[in-house]
């Protein structure tokens, strides 16, 4: 097998409650290249959670492995940091405080005092969150703490970042704003990022592949599409670019032709 | 203590928008009519509000003290009227801090020692409380083994641990102290663990993630994710120490309030005993306010998501 930076080998997961075995993934393989941006898009409840938690170490796989750099992922670390759906920002920490925890652990032996300072601000000025270090997210939008949360995960100098409907939640035009600064941070560090998301357009305008999974129960990866667009990418001339409409074509086919989900499947 | 604090009750669940804890917030509430334009026209408003929320209680307690004088005028009445009251017992109103010999001393050093010993009991019961309930919030074989025995020890009233207590430490002072211990730990226990089992799954992960060590998760996440919850349990394990003392010192004499109103009762000095319960209710309002205030200044951020 080609040796990848991430590699997602045959990875199976199914819950056991009580009695009832519900498989959720089945032979999930994946290699990823260091600095690709892949997403992950498909039906909600498909499993797209389960196989970023898989990746991150939060939860392990029934059966299959995934490789990172070589090495066997078989726990939680700062090098497959997490953006959360819900920004899990600590709410009784300031915004500053929120980074400085993960600056504070991951770089406790390597980094002065004031370095980890200076770090901490440097990765809320790539957000544009500088402005608010004092503030606790209560008092913050849910842009910010988007934001925030953004550069809590970027602060650990992850190998791998994982986004999890990092914009979800979030209006249209707060999202593009978002996708814009993740693109220009994506552009500038050439971190490997891996995005859940139920966007197609979002998916088209970010990736470099997108891998469209299959409806649950049992989901597994459909199909890989390759998104050769150049980079930096602008949104408004995407619009009626012909790979652009070519690719969005492709996914929403295989979205609501092939896989349609159906209502109460379950 | 209202009947609704007395629930081991849930935080307000987490809003975007509801800030009940800032400090504006806090002032808005304070003046629910339309903010006025300047400091001055912003005065009479403020000495109105000081009015209404100062002038109810004061009518109402001027209408029982009343009340009470009238039912108790007659030489004959069992009790005395309020006026009785300030004349019989003004030696001990005028002067607190009266030094005598044994267990006569002034209020203050009645109420003195009463504290002392909530103090040192209450001490114990938050931390081996808020310990104890880590453990059952975090071990489901420590909930599964403990749950059903605190369950069934929290129902014992404290007064029945006090002979028990005696006939183990042989003196009255730590019995004291046990049973006030005893008393404020269960609420204690309760809340802390069901704070501990509320932790939300993405703070862990975020915990997990960072790879924080035990002390770590414990100081950065679990104390601040659990403490609105600590704190309710602190605040009604207060209000049970105070209820508790009073009833130990009756039965353990010595210096303190408890055996000041006992001591009063066999001495037929009822005017005594009812500035003694003045004396209790004030102190076991400010012990639940003071805790109150503590648990709003600590989770200050926590409540608000
Ligand atoms: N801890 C769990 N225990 C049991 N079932 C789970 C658990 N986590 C997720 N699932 C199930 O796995 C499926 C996929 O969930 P998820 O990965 O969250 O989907 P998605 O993120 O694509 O919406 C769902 O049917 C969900 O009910
Ligand atoms: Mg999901």
């Amino acid at each position: 097998m080609a040796q990848h930076y991430l590699t997602l080998e045959l990875v199976d997961k199914s819950f056991q409650r009580g009695g009832t075995k519900t498989e959720v993934l089945t032979q999930v393989s994946l290699g990823v290249a260091k600095g690709e941006f892949i997403s992950i898009i498909g039906h909600s409840g498909c499993g797209k959670s389960t196989l970023l938690n898989i990746i991150a170490g939060l939860t392990p796989a029934t059966s299959g492995v995934v490789f990172l750099e070589g090495k066997t992922v078989d726990a939680p670390g700062p090098d497959r940091a997490v953006v959360f759906q819900n920004h899990s920002l600590l709410p009784w920490l300031t915004v500053y405080e929120n980074v400085a925890l993960a600056v504070g652990k991951v770089f406790r032996r390597t980094k002065s005092r004031a370095e980890q300072h200076d770090w901490i601000l440097h990765n809320l000025d790539l957000v544009q969150m500088g402005h608010a270090r004092d503030k606790r997210p209560g008092e913050i939008s849910g842009g910010m703490k988007q934001r925030v949360g953004i550069a809590r995960a970027l602060s650990m100098e992850p190998k791998v970042l994982l986004l999890d409907e990092p914009f979800g939640a979030l209006d249209a035009l707060t999202r593009a704003h978002l996708q814009d600064a993740v693109m220009e941070i994506h552009a500038r560090l050439g971190n490997t990022m891996i995005m859940i998301t139920h966007d197609v357009d979002e998916a088209v305008l970010l990736s470099d592949r997108i891998v469209m999974m299959t409806n649950g129960p049992a989901a597994r990866i459909g199909e890989v599409l390759d998104v050769p667009i150049v980079r930096p990418r602008n949104r408004i001339e995407l619009a009626g670019d012909r790979t652009y409409l070519k690719c969005r074509e492709a996914v929403l086919k295989f979205l609501y032709e092939r896989h349609r989900f159906v209502e109460a499947a379950e | 203590m209202s009947v609704a604090q007395i629930h081991p009750a849930k935080p307000a669940p987490a809003s975007v928008d509801a800030r009940p804890m800032t400090p504006q917030a806090r002032i808005l509430s304070f003046m629910p009519r339309k903010p006025a334009e300047g400091s001055l026209a912003r005065l009479p408003q403020l000495l109105r509000q000081l009015g209404e929320s100062l002038l109810p209680p004061l009518i109402t307690l001027a209408v029982l003290l009343a009340v009470w004088e009238v039912l108790c005028s007659s030489p004959t009445a069992p009790l005395p009227p309020p006026s009785r009251v300030l004349t019989e017992s003004w030696q001990i109103i005028a002067d607190p801090f009266y030094r005598g010999q044994g267990t006569d001393q002034g209020m203050f050093w009645q109420i003195l020692a009463s504290l002392q010993r909530v103090a040192i009991g209450y001490s114990l019961a938050a931390i081996a409380g808020i310990a104890l309930g880590v453990l059952l919030g975090q071990s489901q074989w420590a909930m599964r083994g403990l749950d059903p025995i605190f369950q069934v020890l929290r129902t014992v009233p404290p007064l029945a641990w006090l002979p028990l207590s005696l006939a183990a430490f042989q003196d009255g002072a730590p019995s004291a102290i046990f049973v006030i211990f005893i008393t404020a730990i269960w609420p204690v226990i309760i809340n802390t663990a069901a704070g501990v089992r509320n932790i939300p799954q993405d703070y862990q992960n975020v915990a997990r993630v960072l790879r924080l060590n035990g002390f770590e998760y414990f100081g950065r996440i679990m104390l601040p994710a659990a403490a609105p919850y600590i704190f309710t349990g602190l605040r009604i394990g207060v209000g049970l120490s105070w209820l508790a003392i009073v009833a130990a010192e009756m039965l353990i004499g010595g210096v303190g309030i408890g055996f000041f109103i006992w001591d009063a009762w066999n001495s037929s000095l009822i005017s005594d005993i009812i500035v003694a319960l003045i004396y209790v209710g004030v102190v076991g309002f400010f012990l639940d306010r003071l805790i109150a205030l503590a648990g709003r200044l600590i989770t200050r951020g926590t409540a608000t998501a």
